[in-house]
């Protein structure tokens, strides 16, 4: 329906850990400058659908994948250059993982191994991207103390300033709110309510309640397969396509 | 019940001070080294010791008739250059290599590697003073035309290859204790392998990492056997790297059985003693500063 918009195809794609299964041969498309979130049981293959998206499942030594991904129309595993894919894409992790350098030093992590120098350039883009994620105000006087010593939302955020600090095309947050209070999880949601303009979000999340907030569309995995993805509207209504999806969504199960 | 409890509350403060011993005795050994060591060259430190002659003085003569000279800075100087081209060569080599096997070999690779490498560390200071004494002799000998192999090189070379196993066995634990999260983040950011290393590992395992290095100058600084039988053992201080040295342990090893209990020659030996106690000591005084500067900062 909206071909030209397409950001990710997603098609036939299976990954086998092992003998495991992690995705059984699930397609869908993200479209440009949409939220969509994936919701899901643990197991069912989310995280690792991410990874097929950044390649990062290269790191996992036991993983085959097949089937394809296309970002922007290029398969993921024909790129040229896998650092250039990687920049397109911010990622922002379950736990937040300060790398263990300053506030400035992580955010400038990315522009750096990017090749910037300049050092306005880079302090620009610091206090864009903190401003971005609502952390700013908070270590604006004190960019050069240890990442890691922020509380664990102010972290979540700081991983959030670094995920947009290569100015990504697309971001990819990995249930951010697992270790994030209620209050900083609303502040982080109103900052991707903003970011929507800009770039294309995959949100994945444990929290129904947050998807039904945040995203325009919602995929249902379970186990590794492709339950149903369709716009807010339909899997949130007393009708999804799938009695499962309604079961899940509604608290029945799960 | 009651029983179990009881034995309970009496065990904890049992094993706590059991513990507690075991702490307190580490400090204990190494106060009563230095003490013992020490009392053994006292007496001729207050008495006769010129201080000034043994700092700047090159010439070891402890057991000539006329006139006894006791100078260790051509012994002080036969121990840094031997330590200095160890280290000049071990610090790459070993970090290189733990590098190489935490980040790049495969599980396999790395298993073989780690044997080998423990193997390494596992060969008898003797032993290395032999193939010193005998295959590096010959080696430099015919390739730089040299009169004796038996040099700083020699020495320096020796040392580096056993320096090199405790650097690359240490360094790699320390970046195997770097989170794989650390890398996996720095990955999905964009970064080369490269850039992931210098980057993100390396600033991360440095206070391990420069325990490593300092491991492998302590061993260089305390070796005995092997340097006394690569370097020559000629007391002078050198001006290249095909010179003859003597360290300062190997002149306490040689000389200690031939020296009279108690004669200035063997209290002397005993200050050299004390001195190595004391330049170790610093050693890791400074380090430990540098590493509390770094975590500071």
């Amino acid at each position: 329906m909206r071909d030209d918009d397409k950001k990710i195809e997603i098609s036939n794609l299976r990954v086998t850990y092992g003998e495991k299964e992690a995705l059984k041969g699930i397609s869908l498309d993200v479209y440009e400058n949409e939220i969509l979130s994936i919701i899901g049981p643990a197991q069912s293959g989310k995280t690792t659908l991410l990874k097929v998206i950044n390649r990062t499942i290269d790191l996992v030594p036991d993983a085959k994948v097949q089937g394809t991904a296309k970002v922007d129309g290029e398969n993921v595993r024909d790129v040229k250059s896998v650092y250039q894919l990687r920049r397109k894409i911010g990622m922002v992790f379950p736990l937040p993982v300060g790398l263990p350098l300053s506030i400035y030093d992580n955010v400038a992590f990315a522009p750096r191994a990017a090749g910037i120098r300049n050092r306005k350039d880079l302090d620009a883009i610091v206090e864009h991207c903190l401003q971005q994620a609502a952390l700013w105000d908070e270590v604006k006087d004190r960019l050069d103390s240890l990442g890691t010593r922020l509380s664990g939302g102010q972290q979540q955020r700081l991983t959030i300033a670094r995920a947009l600090s290569h100015q990504p095309e697309i971001l990819c947050l990995d249930e951010f709110s697992i270790a994030v209070d209620p209050v900083t999880t609303m502040r982080i949601e109103d900052v991707l309510k903003e970011l929507r303009s800009q770039v294309t979000i995959i949100l994945v999340t444990n929290l129904v309640q947050q998807a039904r907030r945040l995203a325009d569309r919602t995929a249902f995995l379970l186990n590794g397969e492709l339950i149903e993805i369709d716009i807010n509207e339909v899997i949130f209504s007393d009708s999804p396509a799938n009695q499962m999806t309604y079961d899940y969504v509604s608290g029945t199960f799960g | 019940m009651i029983n179990r409890h009881r034995l309970e509350t009496l065990s904890e403060p049992v094993l706590e001070w059991v513990i507690r011993l075991c702490g307190i005795s580490a400090i204990i050994f190494v106060f009563g080294i230095f003490f013992f060591v020490f009392r053994e060259g006292a007496d001729f430190l207050f008495r006769g010791l010129d201080l000034v002659e043994f700092f700047t003085s090159p010439e070891w003569y402890p057991t000539s008739v006329s006139h006894k000279r006791y100078g260790v800075l051509a012994l002080i100087a036969g121990t840094a250059s031997v330590t200095v081209l160890a280290m000049v060569i071990a610090v790459p080599f070993g970090l290189g290599a733990a590098i190489f096997v935490s980040e790049f070999c495969g599980p396999k690779l790395k298993e073989t590697f780690k044997i080998i490498i423990e193997l390494l560390a596992a060969i008898p200071s003797v032993v290395w003073g032999f193939i010193g004494l005998t295959i590096m002799n010959e080696m430099i000998i015919d390739l730089f035309n040299a009169p004796i192999g038996l040099t700083v090189l020699n020495g320096g070379i020796i040392l580096a290859l056993m320096s090199v196993p405790i650097i690359v066995s240490i360094g790699e634990d320390a970046l195997k204790a770097v989170p794989d999260s650390y890398r996996e983040a720095a990955e999905a950011l964009g970064a080369s392998r490269w850039q992931v290393i210098y980057r993100v590992l390396l600033p991360a395992a440095k206070n391990g990492l420069l325990a490593a290095v300092l491991l492998g100058v302590a061993r260089a600084i305390g070796e005995t056997m092997a340097v006394l039988m690569a370097t020559g053992h000629a007391v002078k201080i050198p001006h290249s790297l095909l010179d003859s040295v003597r360290t300062l342990t190997a002149t306490i090893a040689a000389e200690l059985g031939e020296a009279p209990v108690h004669s200035d020659h063997y209290q002397v030996l005993f200050i050299i003693g004390v001195l190595l106690f004391s330049i170790t000591f610093a050693v890791n005084l400074t380090a430990d500063l540098v590493v509390k500067g770094i975590r500071q900062k």
